[in-house]
């Protein structure tokens, strides 16, 4: 039976306006919600578990105000959720993130790790492969639909098409939105997860070596040129040609 | 300052013409970059000899990179990689691999780099919504976007060293689903045309269709249009929870510009839209605006264009 850990990250709401104050972003008036692929993962995590039984742990690392978004797995039918943080942590780089997941993961004695494809603040993808990498296991990213038996078949995009590729475990999958719908939580749901407890763990994460320096706006465009009707589709043609050279 | 490597973009089976623009990154950051070639046949490292700014070639040379599995590529590469800070291509596969790659290490990683100033690196977060920059101290592992930089010229002479490299492969691919329709991938256009909600219709999709043929673009939709329709697949969606893209020019079809979709797209070097609301935020972010019906301005926009070049 397998254990299946899936990772779940608290992000501003996708819909948020994002402003900088100084030269750091400022979230004290922002929507902080899951990272819209962890719920993809969850759902798979939760077929898998469906499929072999086994079962679900969600993960999430962060202080005491990311636990919503583990109560809300919960309320989605994670079994177990916890939490990791140290208070002497701020800013963790790459490699301390991963040297904290690693550790917990391996602490957790996990078959299978979920996550999502990236989280919507960073967007940058990297925890899924990182990790996997630390663990000695193999990874499969972007991956929109999962077949699970002793091992787990995945679709992914490739070059030439989707494919389907066998990943043996353990291993870490990053999910993308799928072709399937992932479910809500439901009454009862919401009402065991009000009382479910959060385990919290620590862990020893190596020193940055990547720090933030500052946030900013992207630079505001030049207003552009506005054209009244169809009819000057052809004007903004011949501009796209000689002014914008993109043609 | 540490050694700079950069390793090329390989694209069907050659080197994508974007690795010019890493050997352009790794100056801003430092140093003349060493060029690593992964390959299953040395002879595609002819193609950047002439590169200019370059201090030697590898080309590694092993079966993995003929597939798609990360830990093959990041295990095969990190053999025959000296140390240094290693720059590649932000692309779906050069990310995995990049991230590998400094979990191999133990160095940290940073994905997405579009402005280096020595050893600070500029990111959007938030999709664009804002940029975070980061200084690394050390050694560490870099992804660069695409269209960002410019290429180095050519005008070198390096000479190829060959490394014969095995990698760890750990996972299985069992069949590939060819893709059915032969259109590009908005992820790697150039140009990109896009509907939204406004198009009325998955149907008149092929209106954008008949745009992106004439100007070699992909087509691209907004969330709205993909959660409306289920003939618009995900694959097509532009905008924070869909793809980012960056394209030299982006025209928006019947789009209103929502945050979600501007976080995707605002960084296309040129962007049109085409909507017949005025008020329409997508105008605010348009280079040129079209304030018309797509039925009204399409057919106009078609005939132009296949006129200027066809």
């Amino acid at each position: 039976m397998p254990t299946i850990v899936v990772l779940v990250k608290q992000v501003p709401d996708t819909n948020a306006k994002i402003m900088v104050q100084g030269d750091r972003v400022d979230l004290s008036s922002v929507k902080m919600v899951m990272s819209p692929y962890d719920e993809f993962a969850i759902e798979t995590a939760i077929r898998h578990k469906e499929a072999t039984d086994g079962t679900v742990t969600a993960l999430t690392i962060g202080g005491p105000g990311s636990e919503k978004i583990l109560k809300d797995a919960k309320a989605i039918g994670v079994d177990n959720i916890v939490r990791v943080w140290d208070d002497s942590w701020s800013d963790l780089d790459s490699n301390a993130l991963q040297s904290i997941l690693s550790e917990t993961i391996q602490g957790l004695g996990a078959t299978v790790v979920y996550c999502g494809k990236s989280a919507a603040d960073t967007g940058a993808g990297s925890t899924g492969p990182g990790l996997a990498e630390r663990l000695g296991w193999g990874n499969a990213s972007n991956v929109i639909g999962a077949e699970f038996t002793d091992s787990v078949t995945v679709s992914m995009p490739v070059e030439s098409g989707v494919a389907k590729i066998n990943v043996a475990l353990p291993a870490v999958i990053s999910c993308d939105k799928g072709d399937f719908k992932v479910r809500k939580p439901n009454v009862k749901g919401i009402m065991m997860a009000k009382k479910a407890k959060v385990e919290l763990m620590s862990a020893t994460a190596p020193s940055s070596s990547i720090n933030i320096s500052s946030h900013s706006m992207p630079p505001a465009k030049p207003a552009g040129k506005t054209f009244e009707g169809g009819a000057s589709a052809s004007q903004v043609a011949q501009l796209l040609r000689d002014e914008a050279n993109v043609l | 300052m540490t050694n700079m490597i950069v390793i090329a973009e390989l694209s069907k089976g050659s080197i994508h013409a974007s690795t010019a623009e890493l050997v352009t990154a790794a100056h801003a950051f430092g140093g003349e970059p060493t060029l690593v070639v992964p390959c299953t046949d040395a002879s595609i490292a002819d193609s950047v000899k002439s590169l200019s700014g370059i201090s030697k070639i590898i080309a590694v040379k092993s079966d993995v990179f003929d597939g798609n599995d990360s830990s093959g590529w990041a295990s095969a590469l990190d053999s025959a990689l000296p140390s240094g800070t290693i720059l590649c291509l932000a692309t779906t596969r050069s990310k995995d691999v990049a991230a590998r790659l400094a979990a191999r290490r133990n160095i940290s990683v940073v994905q997405d780099v579009i402005r280096i100033d020595g050893t600070n690196l500029t990111s959007p977060i938030y999709s664009g919504k804002a940029n975070q920059t980061v200084s690394v101290s050390g050694e560490a592992v870099v992804t660069v976007r695409a269209n960002v930089f410019d290429s180095a010229g050519n005008g070198g002479n390096c000479d190829v060293s060959v490394v014969d490299a095995s990698g760890d492969v750990k996972t299985a691919v069992q069949e590939i689903m060819q893709r059915a329709s032969t259109r590009l991938d908005v992820s790697e256009a150039n140009i990109v045309i896009s509907g939204g909600r406004g198009m009325g219709s998955p149907a008149n999709f092929v209106h954008l269709e008949a745009v992106a043929d004439t100007i070699g673009a992909a087509v691209g939709a907004s969330r709205a249009a993909v959660d409306t329709w289920a003939e618009i697949p995900h694959s097509m969606q532009v905008g924070q929870t869909g793809k980012t893209v960056n394209p030299n020019l982006y025209i928006a079809v019947g789009i209103s510009g929502a945050i979600q979709h501007l976080a995707g797209m605002r960084s296309s070097k040129y962007i049109v839209a085409i909507n017949k609301d005025a008020d329409a935020a997508i105008f605010q972010h348009a280079d040129y605006g079209i304030v018309a019906t797509w039925e009204e301005a399409l057919p106009v926009f078609q005939e132009a264009l296949s006129a200027m070049l066809g």
